[in-house]
């Protein structure tokens, strides 16, 4: 391995500082005992923290959000694995059109989706309705699912399954014994990585949520487009928290290299 | 793999296939439909055909600068990712682990945390009063008004995009066999031309996809233009939300919305084909 001169090293701390700063500024600032954005200097204090927990509109969308993520999430789980199983395994006509359905909410803009949303939403009368708000959230994190499921169901020894097959287990049997456990774990990263992704959502969410649905994301841009104090620092710093918690977990279960890059 | 024709595929894709016809090409379509709706401000929309909104956003300057400005933003925040994000994958794919994990988790991770945040920490960052400010003074230099201007947005755009572009390159330097360098070097080419002989087209695949994508983010992007860009730094994506939820015609919206997306796919697809066709010719 060939070593890196000293301007690489710098180079590399600089981009490691640039990324790192809007975050680190976030977690200070949360921490000031003043009533401006400031860098703490005198003590630290957890004032901010305490409004933001006795802020009833934060509370509430970050409920809204934390049970928008978990069912989008599982519901695009749940259509994700049939659906990428049979994408890997059945070559039938249409199938890299499906392919291409399923991945296509990566590359369409959140904007769009969200124009697109609101206007079907208004003609059915769905505006504020949790239910169609889940609906939307899981059509853009499925992609985040089917791309682990069927990483992890291309790249596995089908012996077992015919074993079980010529054993006599149902299809049904095959799937629930053999198949899942083995790709459980880009299952679950992918449920995961769902979950984060509906979280964080902004651009679209802000298009089809109603006063009553508001994300905590949503809730918090509006904020900081009306008034800037250390509410909203303390409200990001607790997201970037909980963010890392989310992270910590996805790592120990899947692997967080393996999900960012996409690699083995 | 075994070619089928039984209905299995289908059956067990019918949920996900469902839901994306309901909520993804339903909505689109009746967006499409919408944009050649009449509108008027006193009844709103109008179920009447009419070409008004296209002919209007294609021959306002209005909505040209505003096009302009985000695509040149957009094509800045691309030159800026690819000068930064290819060099730092490169650099972090010579380190030694631990480091090289440590290094490329925090490159990539903020990717995680809501675009929000980042972008109050960028105005933080930015403001009068933030840190840069801070540190201009301190140095003895004018403070700069870079808050609620292009640079804030171009900033803010390059750290929200860099990890997608530095995955990309990353993961064609991982196919990267380190071999065919070393030999350059030891048949005497310097480090540079080896990097630019025999590095840089193996990567060339991964730093032009991550240039699309980079690209296609940032022009649409919509909380980084709509918090650090100010109420007067309008970018297509905060057009849109204006006339939608301020000025509440919707079929224009939904026309520049649409524009978007077509401009986006104009540039994905011709790009994608030049440089393909470039690469394959120079691959023989």
């Amino acid at each position: 391995m060939s070593k890196n001169g000293p301007l690489s090293l710098a180079f590399n701390a600089l981009v490691i500082a640039f990324m790192l700063a809007p975050l680190l500024i976030v977690c200070i600032v949360a921490f000031t005992p003043e009533n401006t954005l400031t860098i703490p200097t005198t003590h630290l204090s957890l004032r901010w923290f305490e409004a933001v927990f006795k802020h009833p509109d934060f509370v509430q969308s970050f409920w809204n959000s934390v049970w928008l993520a978990l069912s989008s999430a599982t519901l695009a789980t749940l259509i994700a694995v049939p659906a990428g199983l049979a994408i890997t395994r059945y070559a039938f006509a249409g199938r890299d059109g499906l392919n291409a359905l399923f991945l296509s909410p990566l590359i369409i803009p959140h904007l769009v989706l969200g124009v697109a949303l609101l206007r079907l939403f208004s003609l059915i009368g769905a505006t504020g309705s949790f239910f169609w708000l889940v609906l939307a959230h899981t059509v853009i994190v499925t992609p985040y699912v089917m791309r682990l499921v069927v990483a992890a169901a291309a790249g596995f020894d089908r012996s077992c399954e015919q074993a079980a097959l010529s054993l006599g287990a149902s299809n049904f049997t095959v799937f629930r014994r053999i198949t899942l456990p083995m790709i459980l774990p880009g299952v679950t990263g992918g449920w995961l990585l769902a979950f984060i992704n509906s979280f964080d959502e902004v651009t679209m969410s802000i298009f089809v949520t109603a006063p009553s649905t508001v994300t905590l994301p949503v809730r918090m841009y509006m904020y900081a487009t009306e008034s800037i104090d250390p509410l909203m620092a303390a409200a990001s710093a607790l997201m970037v928290a909980f963010t890392a918690a989310v992270m910590v977990v996805l790592d120990r279960l899947y692997g967080l290299d393996r999900i960012l890059v996409g690699s083995k | 793999m075994t070619a089928t024709r039984t209905a299995t595929p289908w059956v067990l894709s019918a949920p996900a296939v469902a839901l994306f016809v309901c909520l993804l090409l339903v909505p689109l379509g009746l967006t499409a439909i919408l944009s050649f709706n009449a509108f008027d401000h006193a009844t709103g929309v109008k179920n009447e055909f009419t070409l008004a909104h296209y002919a209007a956003v294609l021959s306002d300057e209005y909505y040209y600068g505003i096009f302009w400005r985000t695509f040149w933003i957009a094509g800045l925040t691309t030159l800026i990712c690819l000068a930064i994000g290819a060099p730092e994958a490169y650099v972090l794919s010579r380190m030694g682990n631990p480091w090289r994990s440590v290094f490329l988790l925090v490159v990539l991770a903020p990717l995680l945390v809501s675009v929000v945040v980042r972008a109050f920490g960028w105005s933080m960052l930015l403001g009068p009063q933030g840190v840069v400010n801070d540190i201009l003074r301190g140095v003895g230099l004018e403070p700069m008004r870079i808050l609620y201007t292009e640079t804030a947005v171009v900033i803010a755009l390059v750290h929200v995009m860099l990890p997608f572009m530095v995955i990309p390159v990353w993961t064609s330097l991982q196919k990267l066999d380190a071999g065919v360098e070393n030999a350059a070097l030891s048949l005497n080419a310097s480090q540079f031309t080896a990097l630019r002989r025999i590095v840089l087209p193996q990567v060339l695949p991964g730093v032009l996809s991550g240039s699309l994508i980079v690209f296609g983010l940032s022009a649409s992007a919509f909380a980084i233009p709509g918090l650090l860009g100010g109420r007067r730094l309008k970018m297509v994506a905060t057009v849109v939300y204006d006339e939608y939820l301020h000025e509440l015609n919707w079929p224009l919206g939904a026309t520049i919305a649409l524009l978007l997306l077509l401009a986006n796919l104009a540039v994905m697809l011709s790009y994608n084909r030049v440089v393909e066709g470039r690469y394959k010719k120079s691959l023989g």
